[in-house]
């Protein structure tokens, strides 16, 4: 078993785990925050993508012990201390960026990380940058769309069509 | 307060969103309870063959280890195998199926033993200690050698051809052979993993001195997986609670009944403790089911001018192993729609189910009625190939006439309604038709690398399943039916128990925009509860596009229930007669004194308090209605596909897709527009990329995401979606049902594109998928096999 301290949006949690661990079960599991899901054991499907000093990482690649002292962020710190959405969140629930739900969080981290880094993305640049975030129900367009809409709002400017 | 908007028809946001992008989904590897231990199913690296030993002792001593098992150790465990509810013929041999294989391995996903430990890490790390040693058979996942029986799967049965279904034909057959123009093809159609991004995995529990259990399952059908599981496990139906939670997607893969999920109920009851499974990816790729994996032989007869006198078609499909839930129906399935929207006058079609060393077919979006469209669809683009004529106008004439009453097809069932020329004309003309021909004519004129081809795909497809006594009539066990359970709380919050099981469809919502509609309240104050077979009681569940056909009228119909008790109540508070009081502005109203009005927050409360009711009513203002459909419900449409095809590297860029669709009526369109997004993109996948591939040794190659490609955003194109609207005659909400159309239309329109693309070159065939490697070798054979 391996001491490790991880700061989890914003609280450092300090755990023993087996060297195997992977992020993603010590975020869910030891951590208890169940927002970020797991989707296959090929690194494919980006639904358990977190923030790691504010880089958008699959939680699956990455063991436990490689996040020692670092800072990880997860979906259920996207919402402000209000309870209000932000606009990533926003923006899907009025596009209809989502179905089942299961891609969801891995989708609005992947696209924050991203937005980011281009604030005024173009629709071929959103596609490019979701490509290791697989979604099976809404065949992407209303997710481009949600990350459009919400790049417009994030940067102040009129939404775009 | 009464509500008088209307949302019915509205592109109304879904209730289900906050908690899921919130991070707080309820889905099933979120859930945990105290004493909770874990459960491993150890599936041997075997594809064929007969077990020999199984060594448990070196897992049994692994720290955590609780207990390790064999099928032999779970003897009393399983009173029935697992079920398989559609018998679809009476000669039909049906493999028995149990939890855990006892004397051969018949596939990767068999499973011989199952551990259950205190840590998901202990579970895994002791099923990888079990040793099975086992002498390794001849493995067949070929139709055409399977169906020699060379190599046996189930000795007792005596062969893989285990059922063989004909519909016995319509019209004239002589037609198959004297019609003027003959077309004759072949079609594959590979095995396809459904890959609902949430794997699936269950949590049961109980009360072992009471008999009592509950399983928390992803799965589509909570209430068929009671009955089921019941039978499989011996678990009294009246003692035996299942629970969907939020469930991460299915489209067909979640619609079973599962080994794992009788193997959990049964540890549970044998360990005392609560039981929880969750399969890996590279596990969901061998144990749960696939879908499609068939060929099929087919006939056009049509005339030089382009007529379709009719179509046959003979298919083989891999039944993979075992028979799972639906198995052998799945073709049949797609049996009633294989004269397309098209008015032919003679129609065959028939299928053998044979068995293979792959994982058991099952449902798959779409259920047969995909498999029967690509064939179909190809084969008319074949016809007007063979005769020198645009698809479009072969079609177009091809097409059946309108009619707004049920109308008997070739194919012998009725149709509800139809009206295919505006949605085909509508979308040929959002696809920009006649110029892209033109287009296209000037790159093949210009020999440019990049050819253009259209794709054309008209479908009609059978929802709304279904009617209890056609299902009967068809040897399928259940019934069609669903239910609707409203109760209207005092000071006028609405509950609906739906036995519909959502699963990303946004039930909550729709159904919602129907009570509020009809009760005059607002959406926000109606809630849906669905999926707990102790709170839903009774339920069909998803699965066929039927929720909003079927359950989503059972709904109206509870609103009406309510409404008819409620009028009773406010004619006795108003002192008037029911006849004087109308339903207007959301609320019972005293024809000409509108202001004299009981909304249902009123009558509700009234009902409830019963401190002056009439001495005839029951207390409580609530309404329960079971529907079932007096027919299916037959949507329709007309996909475009253009592309873009590089004939030097075969490599297909999709550059337009329009969907037009006539699905009846809509309760919401932005969640219609939805599905058909999904159903597109999964159609897509269907055609460019996905497939399942087994090598000789019957070993699955593509056995993770990293070699089975599930498109990203950057495969899928914008699509361009319309609709036509010709209401259901089959139900009161006039809606047929959209979850599948999009994965029914979709792969021939774009394989049809990828086809006429290359046609010119003098290609006569593309196999699906149409991968950049297919598409550049049918060039290169079509040059004469220079390459």
């Amino acid at each position: 078993m391996t001491q490790i301290a991880i700061t989890v949006n914003g609280v450092r949690h300090e755990a023993e785990v087996e060297p195997r661990t992977l992020l993603v079960y010590f975020i869910r599991e030891q951590v208890g925050l169940t927002g970020t899901n797991v989707g296959c054991d090929t690194s494919s499907c980006g639904s358990c993508t977190v923030h790691v000093d504010g880089e958008s990482v699959k939680s699956c690649t990455m063991l436990a012990v490689q996040a020692d002292g670092r800072e990880v962020t997860t979906i259920e710190s996207m919402a402000g201390a209000d309870g209000s959405m932000h606009p990533l969140q926003e923006a899907f629930h009025r596009n209809h960026g989502l179905q089942c739900g299961y891609c969801t969080p891995g989708m609005i981290m992947a696209a924050a990380s991203y937005l980011n880094e281009n604030p005024a993305p173009t629709e071929e640049e959103v596609r490019e940058s979701l490509e290791g975030n697989l979604c099976r129900c809404t065949g992407y367009q209303n997710i481009v769309t949600s990350i459009m809409d919400a790049a417009g709002q994030m940067s102040g400017s009129v939404r775009g069509t | 307060m009464a509500v008088t908007e209307t949302y019915v028809g509205q592109p109304m946001l879904r209730k289900e969103d906050a908690k899921l992008l919130a991070g707080q989904g309820t889905y099933i590897d979120n859930q945990t309870m105290a004493g909770m231990v874990w459960m491993e199913v150890v599936r041997p690296p075997y594809v064929h063959a007969t077990i020999d030993r199984i060594d448990t002792s070196a897992a049994a001593a692994v720290p955590g280890v609780i207990g390790v098992f064999t099928a032999a150790d779970l003897e009393d465990s399983f009173p029935g195998g697992l079920p398989m509810v559609w018998p679809i013929t009476e000669d039909i041999k049906i493999p028995t199926h149990w939890p855990l294989t006892k004397d051969k391995i018949r596939f990767a996903g068999d499973g011989v033993a199952v551990v259950v430990a205190e840590t998901r890490a202990q579970a895994e790390d002791a099923a990888e200690a079990v040793i099975v040693e086992a002498t390794v058979l001849p493995a067949v996942t070929d139709l055409e050698e399977a169906a020699t029986d060379k190599v046996v799967i189930h000795e007792d049965l005596g062969t893989n051809v285990v059922v063989h279904w004909s519909h016995g034909g319509g019209g004239d057959q002589s037609v198959f052979e004297s019609a003027p123009v003959i077309v004759q093809e072949r079609y594959e159609q590979p095995r396809l993993i459904p890959n609902a991004i949430e794997p699936r995995g269950c949590l049961a529990y109980g009360i072992p001195a009471a008999g009592e259990y509950t399983l928390v399952s992803a799965t589509q059908i909570p209430h068929i997986c009671r009955v089921g599981l019941s039978l499989a496990t011996g678990i009294s139906q009246s003692k035996l609670r299942i629970i969907a939670p939020d469930v991460g997607g299915g489209f067909g893969s979640k619609l079973n009944v599962y080994a794992e999920e009788a193997l959990a109920l049964a540890l549970a009851r044998k360990t005392g403790r609560p039981v929880k499974w969750i399969e890996s990816r590279s596990e969901n790729y061998v144990a749960t089911i696939h879908g499609r994996g068939v060929v099929h032989d087919c006939t056009l007869a049509g005339t030089e001018d382009g007529k379709i006198i009719g179509m046959k078609f003979v298919e083989m499909a891999d039944m993979g192993a075992y028979f799972q839930l639906l198995t052998p129906g799945i073709p049949e399935l797609g049996g009633w729609v294989y004269m397309g929207p098209y008015a032919t006058e003679a129609y065959w079609y028939e299928f053998r189910g044979i068995m293979t060393n792959a994982t058991p077919t099952d449902a798959y979006r779409g259920a047969g009625r995909p498999e029967a469209t690509y064939v179909v669809e190809r084969l008319v683009d074949a016809f007007a190939r063979k005769i020198g004529k645009d698809p479009a106008d072969v079609r177009r004439m091809n097409l059946h006439p309108p009619f707004t009453e049920p109308t008997t097809s070739v194919m012998g069932l009725n149709l509800d309604s139809g009206n295919y020329e505006p949605t085909f004309d509508r979308a040929l003309e959002l696809a920009d038709y006649q110029q892209t021909r033109k287009e296209q004519a000037a790159r093949r004129e210009s020999g440019d690398v990049k050819q253009i081809g259209i794709g054309l795909s008209s479908y009609i497809e059978m929802c709304g399943l279904a009617p209890s006594a056609i299902l009967g009539a068809l040897r399928y066990v259940a019934g069609g039916w669903d239910a609707a359970e409203i109760e209207c709380r005092p000071f006028g919050k609405v509950i609906v128990r739906t036995g519909t099981s959502p699963h990303g469809q946004g039930h909550e919502t729709s159904w919602s925009q129907i009570v509020a509609d009809g009760l005059g309240v607002s959406p926000d104050d109606v809630e849906v509860w669905h999926g707990d077979t102790s709170v839903t009681r009774l339920g069909m569940d998803t699965y066929g596009s039927r929720s909003a056909a079927v359950g989503g009228e059972a709904v109206r119909r509870a609103v009406e229930k309510v409404k008819e008790k409620a009028r009773i109540i406010a004619a006795h508070e108003l002192e008037v007669a029911e006849h004087d009081l109308e339903w207007t502005d959301g609320a019972y109203r005293v024809k000409g004194a509108p202001d004299k009005a009981r909304t249902i927050a009123d009558l509700a409360t009234s009902a409830w308090h019963a401190h002056a009711l009439p001495s005839d009513v029951e207390p409580v203002l609530e309404g329960t209605a079971v529907f079932d459909p007096p027919n299916f419900t037959w949507p329709a449409g007309t996909h475009v596909c253009v592309v873009e095809v590089d004939t030097e590297t075969g490599g297909t860029e999709i550059v337009r897709y329009v969907a037009v669709d006539d699905i009846g009526n809509v309760i919401n369109p932005m969640i219609v527009d939805g599905m058909v997004h999904g159903g597109v993109a999964q159609g897509i996948a269907e055609a460019l990329y996905e497939e399942a591939v087994y090598d000789d040794q019957g070993n699955l190659m593509t056995s993770s995401m990293t070699q089975y490609l599930v498109p990203s955003a950057m495969e899928v194109p914008t699509m361009t979606l319309d609709r036509t609207v010709t209401p259901s005659t089959t139900n009161g909400l006039g809606v047929k049902g959209v979850g599948e159309a999009g994965t029914i239309a979709a792969p021939p329109a774009v394989v049809n594109a990828v086809h006429d693309a290359v046609a010119h070159l003098g290609v006569t065939q593309i196999g699906k998928p149409a991968s950049p490697e297919r598409v550049w070798r049918a060039i290169q054979d079509a040059k004469g096999g220079a390459a």
